[in-house]
C-alpha cells in the first residue's frame, strides 16, 4: 500500500479500519509502526511509567523505530533512520566519553590522552633512544606500573634501608636469590625504583639472554650478562649493579633449603667491585623463597632442553597455566649498610684471599639479616 | 713525504671511495687493485687488474715501490654471496698480501679493514666489546670464521715484521642507500625476517666516518686494533619501526636458513652469518679510537640510519599511514 494514498471521509486518516483495535495496513505503515509496537509492548509499558528517565524513553523510542524499520516491507525507507540518528545524538556520545574518561582519568584527562597517543606514536615511528645495553626507559616506566600491584597488593611488600643506596654514583647490590623464577630481580628493581629512585642494572645469567622474549624483556629493563666487563663497565660509569651471586643453585634449591644461602659463585662480584672501587650493599630478600615452593625436578627433561632444572611445585605442573600464579608470600627487602671497597687498593682485586674474605663477609650478612628478618615476618602468608 | 699507497678490493664502491680519499693528499699516489674492474670513478687512483689470491701482488708491490697497504678486499665492504670464492678471497687473499707485504723492503705500514664480525654474537657476549675481548661463540662458520682467520694471519705478520706498522680496524656495519652493504640489502626487503623473541643491538658506520678513518690510518702511523662505529644503538625493532616496514618473526632456531629462503624470494641476498647478528647484536666500544687513534665519528648509528632510511623507498606501513 502507498502512503501517500488517502482515503474520502476518513478525516485524512488513511485507509480502513477499525481506529482502535487494528489499524489498516497502510495506517501502520504511515504511523511508524508505533501502534502496533505499543500493543506489543503493553506488559513494559507500566514499568516505563514507573521510570520517567529522559534516557530510557529515548532509548525505548528508538527501539521502536528500529522495530519499525522491520516490519516496515516497502514504505518509507528514508523516514525512520534519520529519527533514529535524531534520537541518539552525537554530542550526547561525547558527553558521556568525555564523563567517562574524567572519571577514569581525573580532570586532566585530555592531557593524559594526548600523552598517551602522542607516546604511542612516537614508539610507533621509532623515535627514541636506548642505551649501548639496550636499556629502553620508557619500556621500564611500563614495567614498573605493571609489577606495583604484584608488589604492593600480593607481596604486600616492606622495604628497609634505602637510605644504604648512594643517591649518586656507583655501587653494587648483593642479594640472596630464591623462588624458581627470577622474581626476586624484578621485585628489587622497582623497590630500589620507587623508593630510591634509581634504576639498578641487574646482572643475568647467559641462559637469560638465550632464551627468546625473556632476553629482549631483560635487555630492554637494564638486565646485562654477568660477566667482569659488564658489571666493571657498568660500576666505573656510576650505575647501580646488582648480582645474585648464588645463581642457579640458589633460585633452584629445594623448598626444605629455604633461606639456607649456597655458595657465592667465585667472588667474581667482589673483584669487579674492587677494581671499580664502588661498595657493595648486601640486599636480604624475604618472600621469595615461598611464591613457588620447589619440591621436585626432572633432571633429565632439563639436561635435554638445556635448562638448569624444570621445577615441580604443588600447583605446578598439576594445576597448568594457573601454577604459575606466584604464592602470596610476605615479602621484605633489607638494603644493609654498604661494605666499603675503596679502603683497598684496586690491585687488591688480584689477591684471591682478600676476595674470599669479603665474599664470605657479604654472606654472612646476608645470612644474618635473613634470620632476623624471618623471626620478624613470622607467618610467611598471613 | 710522498707516499704509495696499495688499496685491495677497489672494486667494492665503498673501497672506491676511501682510495679516491687517500688520493687527496698533494703528493700521494694510490694503486687500486681487484679482479674486476671498479664501477665507480676512481679519480687519480691508478688502477691495476690484478687477483690478491695468486703471488702477482708481490709484482705489482714491487713495480709500484708501494709503502702502504691498505687490505680492504674483505667481505664486510660488499654484499657478497656465500660460499667458498668468498672464502678464498678473505683468508687465502689475506695470506697472499700479508706474505708479498713480509718480503717487500718498501713496505711500512699495513691497514687491515676488518669487521666487528671477527667478536662473534652470541648470548654469552658482553653488552659492549673492547678491542682487548675474544669471541665467545659465533664464530664456528662463515664470515666470522674467515675474519678470525685473517686477524690471526695479520698478528703473525706484526709478529713477524715488527719495524711495519700495523692497523687493524673492526668496523661496524656500513649502511649507504648509495651502494649495497650487508645490512642494506637486508633493510632493503618489502618485509623484515626477524627472529621471534629477540630484538638486537645494531650498530652502524658512516661511510664517511668509515672513510676518513681508513685514510687517517693509511697515511698516518697508528699501530694497534681499533673499534670503529657510529655512537649508540639501535633495536632491530626500532629500524623497522623507523623504515615503516612490517617485521615477519621467525623460530629462531633454523632463522638463518629462513632468512635466506625468504631473502631470495624477496630479491636480495643475504651474507651468512648475518642470522646471528640479527639474533643477538653486537655493540662496539670506540674509546680506542676518540682517545688513542684520535678521531670522534661525526655520524652516530641512529643519524646513519636515519640518513639511510630517508633515501629508500618508504616502507609499508609508511605508504599505508600506519606510522610516520
Amino acid at each position: 500500500m502507498k502512503d501517500d494514498l488517502k482515503g474520502i471521509g476518513t478525516s485524512g486518516r488513511p485507509g480502513r479500519g477499525s481506529k482502535a483495535g487494528s489499524p489498516s495496513q497502510a495506517a501502520r505503515s504511515l504511523a511508524g509502526g508505533a501502534g502496533r509496537a505499543r500493543g506489543a509492548r503493553k506488559a513494559d509499558a507500566p514499568i516505563d511509567a514507573r521510570r520517567p528517565d529522559p534516557v530510557e524513553t529515548d532509548e525505548a523510542a528508538a527501539r521502536r523505530h528500529l522495530r519499525a524499520v522491520d516490519e516496515d516491507e516497502a514504505p518509507n525507507r528514508e523516514e525512520p533512520p534519520q529519527e533514529a540518528t535524531a534520537d541518539i545524538d552525537p554530542e550526547d556520545v561525547a558527553a558521556a566519553f568525555a564523563e567517562g574518561a574524567q572519571r577514569l582519568m581525573g580532570t586532566d584527562w585530555q592531557a593524559t590522552v594526548s600523552a598517551v597517543v602522542g607516546q604511542l606514536r612516537r614508539r610507533l615511528a621509532g623515535n627514541y633512544q636506548v642505551d649501548e645495553f639496550g636499556l629502553d626507559p620508557e619500556v621500564l616506566d611500563l614495567l614498573a606500573l605493571l609489577v606495583e600491584p604484584l608488589a604492593e597488593s600480593w607481596f604486600r611488600l616492606q622495604v628497609r634501608g634505602i637510605e644504604n643506596i648512594p643517591a649518586e654514583g656507583g655501587a653494587l647490590l648483593v642479594a640472596n636469590h630464591s623462588g624458581t623464577i627470577p622474581v626476586d630481580g624484578l621485585i628489587t628493581g622497582y623497590a630500589v625504583r620507587k623508593y630510591a629512585g634509581r634504576a639498578i642494572r641487574p646482572l643475568g645469567a647467559d641462559l637469560v639472554f638465550r632464551l627468546p622474549y625473556v632476553g629482549q624483556v631483560a635487555r630492554k629493563m637494564g638486565a646485562t650478562l654477568a660477566c667482569a666487563e659488564d658489571a666493571e663497565r657498568l660500576l666505573t660509569t656510576g650505575e647501580l649493579a646488582a648480582v645474585w651471586p648464588e645463581g642457579f643453585k640458589g633460585i633452584g634449591k629445594p623448598f626444605s633449603e629455604r633461606y639456607k644461602l649456597q655458595r657465592f659463585g667465585r667472588g667474581g662480584f667482589v673483584s669487579s667491585a674492587m677494581r671499580a672501587q664502588v661498595p657493595i650493599i648486601p640486599v636480604s630478600i624475604v618472600g621469595a623463597e615461598e611464591i613457588y615452593p620447589l619440591i621436585g625436578n626432572i633432571p633429565s627433561l632439563a639436561r635435554l632442553l638445556g635448562l638448569p632444572y624444570i621445577p615441580i611445585t604443588p600447583f605446578f605442573p598439576l594445576l597448568g597455566p594457573l601454577g604459575l600464579i606466584p604464592l602470596p608470600s610476605k615479602w621484605i627487602i633489607e638494603f644493609g649498610e654498604p661494605i666499603r671497597t675503596d679502603a683497598y687498593p684496586p690491585e687488591a682485586a688480584d689477591d684471591p684471599m682478600l676476595l674470599f674474605n669479603v665474599t664470605d663477609q657479604v654472606r654472612e650478612t646476608i645470612q644474618q639479616t635473613l634470620y632476623n628478618l624471618l623471626v620478624e615476618r613470622g607467618n610467611p602468608f598471613v | 713525504m710522498a707516499q704509495v699507497v696499495l688499496v685491495t678490493g677497489a672494486a667494492a664502491p665503498g673501497v672506491a671511495l676511501a682510495a679516491r680519499r687517500i688520493a687527496e693528499a698533494p703528493d700521494d699516489k694510490v694503486v687500486a687493485v681487484d679482479t674486476t674492474l671498479p664501477s665507480d670513478d676512481l679519480g687519480s687512483v691508478k688502477f691495476v687488474r690484478a687477483d690478491i689470491r695468486t703471488p702477482v701482488i708481490s709484482k705489482v708491490l714491487a713495480v709500484e715501490d708501494v709503502d702502504t697497504v691498505a687490505h680492504m678486499d674483505l667481505a664486510p665492504m660488499r654484499a657478497r654471496g656465500s660460499g667458498s670464492a668468498t672464502k678464498e678471497i678473505n683468508v687465502i687473499g689475506t695470506m697472499q698480501v700479508l706474505a708479498a707485504c713480509q718480503r717487500s723492503d718498501t713496505v711500512r705500514r699495513v691497514v687491515l679493514g676488518s669487521s666487528s664480525a671477527v667478536y662473534g654474537s652470541s648470548p654469552r657476549d658482553p653488552a659492549v666489546f673492547k678491542e682487548s675481548d675474544t669471541a665467545r661463540g659465533g664464530t664456528a662458520s662463515g664470515f666470522a670464521k674467515d675474519i678470525v682467520e685473517v686477524e690471526g694471519y695479520t698478528r703473525g705478520f706484526a709478529r713477524r715484521r715488527p719495524d711495519v706498522c700495523v692497523t687493524t680496524l673492526r668496523m661496524a656495519q656500513w649502511l649507504s642507500p648509495h651502494f649495497p652493504t650487508v645490512l642494506g640489502s637486508y633493510f632493503a626487503n618489502p618485509v623484515l625476517p626477524v627472529p621471534m623473541g629477540f630484538d638486537a643491538r645494531l650498530q652502524f658506520l658512516h661511510p664517511q666516518d668509515a672513510i676518513e678513518v681508513i685514510a687517517r690510518a693509511a697515511t698516518e702511523d697508528h699501530p694497534g686494533t681499533f673499534n670503529v662505529a657510529g655512537d649508540g644503538v639501535i633495536m632491530l625493532s626500532q629500524a623497522a619501526r623507523i623504515l615503516g616496514k612490517p617485521t615477519l618473526p621467525l623460530p629462531p632456531i633454523g632463522f638463518g636458513a629462513i632468512l635466506r629462503r625468504t631473502s631470495h624470494y624477496m630479491g636480495s641476498d643475504v651474507s651468512p652469518g648475518v642470522h646471528r647478528l640479527l639474533t643477538y647484536g653486537r655493540v662496539l666500544d670506540t674509546t680506542a679510537l676518540r682517545e688513542i687513534f684520535g678521531y670522534t665519528p661525526q655520524h652516530s648509528t641512529h643519524e646513519t640510519f636515519e640518513w639511510f632510511a630517508e633515501r629508500l623507498r618508504p616502507g609499508l606501513l609508511h605508504v599505508l599511514g600506519v606510522t610516520g
